[in-house]
């Protein structure tokens, strides 16, 4: 489950080389371990550059612990799998899998989250141009109706979760999906943009009003990540 | 200091209240839950759980499912009225999560109290810590095991002590899922993120260490000594 989930996203590939050559202590730990070992990937931009849409101290917590915490129950999650494989215990490998699809998803889904932001001062903002637009107009009849749409979806999870922007694998038409936690987005579907809509990710500087989060989030969407990102699906 | 007793009464005085909405002519009446008031004030919890939280978790997040719950409720009225049994369905979820909001919250203001308080001493549950230390062999092993519970909650939740037939649990639900099956809620602890962020940030695990300071041991004792359908009876029947 955890190779087939490293395999298919490039990003966190990226992250995973990265691990091998910044820490070679933990790589003498154990050879198979070594391959598996997530790292928190670095932003693209400073953490006060999303502002004053996101504020530096939101993003700083956000990448620097609550990822963080993904990324090391993550690997401690993979360790203890490889621990019970080796022992042949599948059993306990097997109990793991909520911690592996909860920290596994909570890394995953940050890092393509980072990728689908930028400041409004460079790449953030604005609406999506050339096939993506196409698209988005062919599939929900507007820029506009998709962005009510996606916050319609946001502003309605109940809980903490996220909502993404779906490219589906078989028909090629674009949809909306929410995930509940940090469920990724898998099966049918390729994830082409995200939003986190758990507390921590507005809460220091929106507190309960959410609403105003998701309509200032729209300011700092890199939409060439998710042109990239359509165009590859 | 409204004791759980209270708050029962409360809910049955104050809500449903009985309103005519619609047509009057088809007679719709439906429930309209209220916001109950706090049994201390804002800063009662201090320095454990801040003000600015409280006020913001109390006056916008407990208002907010109180009032979506109406809203909820009041369009399955019009629903059952045209039996559009589809929007009835659909409702069904909007119903859950902001009834469960407000019975869990209504629950747990009522479950907490001023760290200076007699209620917040664990003496004041007598029979519930010998219950407990029975469970748990003591009661340092009971608080290790809640709170450990506390943070393997993944996403919003929250964690219960609970009695069954069997005895004391602790069980964990998820969202706003209402503690709503055979138990009887003997406290619970919001999960949530907006119950600790503006103070402990991402550091759950110290306001999980510090909300044992502000327990209502008091209240605990009276749900752990009532039965279901004292605890639940009102609610329910409110509901
Ligand atoms: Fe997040
Ligand atoms: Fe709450």
């Amino acid at each position: 489950m955890s190779s087939t989930l490293l395999r298919t996203v490039p990003a966190l590939r990226g992250a995973l080389r990265a691990s091998g050559a910044a820490k070679p202590a933990a790589a003498l730990a154990s050879t198979s371990f070594v391959r598996g070992k997530a790292t928190l990937p670095d932003l693209s931009y400073d953490y006060g550059a999303l502002e004053p849409h996101i504020s530096g101290k939101i993003m700083e917590l956000h990448h620097k612990k609550h990822h963080q915490t993904y990324v090391t129950g993550l690997n401690s999650a993979l360790e203890t799998i490889a621990e019970a494989e080796s022992k042949g215990d599948f059993t306990k490998a097997a109990s793991v899998a909520p911690l592996l699809n909860f920290h596994g998803g909570g890394h995953l889904n940050h890092t393509l989250f980072w990728e689908n932001l930028a400041p409004a001062s460079r790449d953030g903002g604005g609406e999506p141009s050339g096939v993506l637009k196409t698209a988005i107009n062919e599939d929900f009849g507007s820029f506009d109706t998709f962005r009510k749409q996606m916050n319609t979806a946001l502003a309605g999870i109940q809980g903490s979760g996220w909502a993404w922007l779906v490219k589906d694998k078989q028909s090629g038409t674009l949809g909306l999906v929410t995930r509940a936690n940090q469920d990724p987005v898998s099966g049918p579907y390729t994830p082409l943009l995200g939003i986190d809509a758990w507390e921590h990710a507005y809460y220091l500087q929106y507190e309960n009003r959410k609403v105003e989060y998701f309509e200032a989030i729209w300011n700092v969407i890199n939409w060439k990540t998710v042109a990239s990102r359509f165009e590859k699906a | 200091m409204v004791n759980f007793g209270n708050l029962l009464q409360y809910l049955a005085v104050q809500s449903p209240q009985q309103i005519l909405s619609g047509d009057q002519l088809n007679t719709t009446a439906m429930a309209a839950y209220t916001l109950p008031a706090l049994p201390y004030a804002y800063d009662a919890l201090e320095p454990h759980i801040s003000a600015q939280i409280m006020e913001l978790h109390h006056s916008k997040h407990h208002a907010a499912y109180v009032a979506n719950l109406n809203n909820a409720l009041q369009s399955h009225v019009v629903a059952v009225t045209s039996s559009d049994i589809a929007s009835q369905i659909a409702l069904q979820a909007a119903i859950k999560f902001n009834g469960g909001g407000h019975i869990n919250h209504s629950l747990f203001w009522q479950n907490l109290a001023p760290a200076s308080s007699e209620e917040a001493k664990s003496e004041a549950a007598p029979s519930l810590t010998a219950e407990i230390q029975k469970t748990w062999g003591s009661f340092d092993a009971f608080k290790k095991a809640f709170s450990t519970t506390l943070l393997g909650i993944q996403g919003s939740g929250w964690g219960w002590l609970v009695k069954d037939g069997s005895g004391l649990r602790i069980v964990t639900t998820k969202d706003q899922d209402p503690v709503v099956g055979g138990e009887i809620p003997i406290f619970g602890v919001d999960m949530w993120e907006h119950a600790y962020y503006l103070q402990y940030l991402n550091g759950k695990a110290a306001y999980v260490e510090n909300i044992w300071n502000v327990i209502n041991w008091k209240t605990a004792e009276e749900r752990f000594l009532g039965t279901r359908e004292d605890i639940f009876k009102t609610l329910s029947a409110a509901l």
